[in-house]
């Protein structure tokens, strides 16, 4: 079947097998890898990005599903050449290690700092807790997200 | 790297519709509500559907709202809206509470509250609240609605009484002024399925319990409910000794296995802690405590 998906506001549209998942489409067809694939069974949240605005593990939909509707991947948070706060975050709170679960770290992080510009560490952890991060730990990532909430960009992206 | 078997994908446009492609395609087709419990079965051929119907375009399908004196939740409304809902937070906090502890924030985006009830897991959380609230399900087929009340719904494991061509529209829920609920939910680790969860509501009148229910889930509760240590309940003063025989009486009524999420007589004394739990919780709230 043929869908067409708006990824960061770009169609892309692409011949598929009804049972592609999301996250395959993402990274085979729109070419996007900065979407990762992680365990496949929605614990590790590495495959997060947005569909119409809203965090989704996309190993767990199928791309036909995502057929007319917008998804936001971390190649979108960038803004007119600028990285967004919450990625300048993981840079300067050393955020990341091996890097596997940061895309999809970032997109809930910037998912939360949208609903709630000031959110508390606890407010971070639980929007992260659908998230598996086996390197540094949790407290470096909570850190980055504050570091965005402290220094939020002048525009918000709309992607 | 698991991935579904072929499988052909059609848009409902409408319930109508929905229920006319399941009569086209038989038992080999299969709704595809919010996808993360059926994904992952097909992932795992344990479900093997050969045509998938998504029904997430049909917005008749979503919202929450009081209809007479009961609350309306749209089979298509996700847990992610059952937590935010002031609706429903402002009838009962078992539904916060629950939710809050349902899978995590980000699949709590995708799954919906009809698929959770025809998933049928024997741990789903929200079968607990529906039978501890003595709720209904609202089933759609070719020739009409039926209601059928969230204590008969279940089959067993996984089965249900919804039939062949039909879809579930809506759950009910009783309003009723002056309840105080709860929700309790030991889990291994965040996100995770319960070790044991009780739910529970209690209306307190002139000092006594005048209407209560109690839910459970993990543990082999018939139908997910407690009705002798309801009834034991009811006309009785909400004190902690009788409070502590209701949940004993619950926990006495269920049937749990051993198994990798902890031995059965652990979760028989999980089943009656948390409902002991949930009760205080809900007599305290229903007497504004």
């Amino acid at each position: 079947m043929q869908v067409t998906i708006t990824i960061n506001g770009e169609q892309v549209t692409s011949d598929i097998e009804p049972r592609k998942l999301l996250v395959h489409f993402v990274r085979e067809d729109a070419g996007l890898r900065g979407t990762h694939w992680g365990c496949d069974t929605s614990n590790c949240g590495a495959c997060t990005l947005w569909v119409d605005g809203k965090p989704v593990k996309s190993c767990t939909m199928l791309a036909a599903q995502a057929d007319g509707h917008e998804l936001t991947t971390v190649e979108g948070l960038e803004q007119g050449g600028e990285l967004d706060p919450v990625q300048k975050g993981f840079i300067e709170c050393h955020g990341l290690q091996c890097g596997f679960c940061t895309s999809g770290m970032m997109m809930t992080g910037r998912a939360l700092l949208d609903e709630n510009p000031h959110p508390s560490d606890e407010e971070i952890r639980e929007a992260i807790s659908g998230q598996i991060c086996r390197c540094t730990g949790y407290k470096n990532i909570v850190a980055a997200i504050q570091w965005a909430a402290d220094n939020p960009a002048t525009s918000e992206v709309t992607a | 790297m698991q991935t579904p078997a072929p499988v052909d994908y059609v848009r409902a446009t409408s319930v109508e519709n929905a229920i006319a492609l399941l009569q086209e395609h038989g038992e080999e087709a299969r709704l595809l509500a919010g996808g993360h419990s059926l994904i992952p079965m097909m992932k795992l051929r344990l479900a093997r559907p050969e045509m998938l119907i998504d029904i997430n375009d049909l917005d008749e399908l979503r919202g929450i709202r009081v209809e007479g004196d009961e609350i309306v939740v749209g089979a298509m409304v996700t847990h992610a809206e059952v937590l935010d809902s002031p609706v429903l937070a402002e009838h009962y906090a078992i539904f916060r509470e629950a939710e809050k502890v349902i899978a995590d924030p980000i699949v709590r985006n995708k799954g919906t509250v009809g698929g959770s009830m025809c998933q049928a897991d024997p741990s789903e959380d929200l079968s607990a609240v529906g039978s501890a609230l003595k709720g209904s399900v609202v089933v759609q087929g070719a020739s009409g609605r039926r209601t059928i009340p969230m204590r008969e719904f279940h089959e067993g494991p996984y089965e249900t009484k919804v039939g062949d061509g039909e879809i579930l529209v809506e759950a009910r829920y009783p309003v009723r002024p002056g309840a105080g609920s709860a929700y309790e939910k030991v889990e291994r680790r965040v996100g995770d399925w319960p070790v044991c969860s009780a739910g529970a509501y209690v209306v307190v009148s002139g000092g006594v319990v005048t209407d209560c229910g109690i839910g459970l889930t993990a543990v082999g509760a018939e139908h997910f409910a407690a009705p002798e240590a309801e009834a034991f309940l009811v006309g009785k003063a909400p004190t902690e000794e009788n409070l502590a025989q209701a949940a004993q009486l619950a926990a006495d009524s269920c049937d749990p296995n051993s198994d990798q999420r902890g031995p059965a007589d652990y979760k028989k004394h999980l089943a009656m802690e948390l409902t002991l739990r949930a009760l205080r919780r809900s007599a305290a709230a229903s007497q504004g405590a």
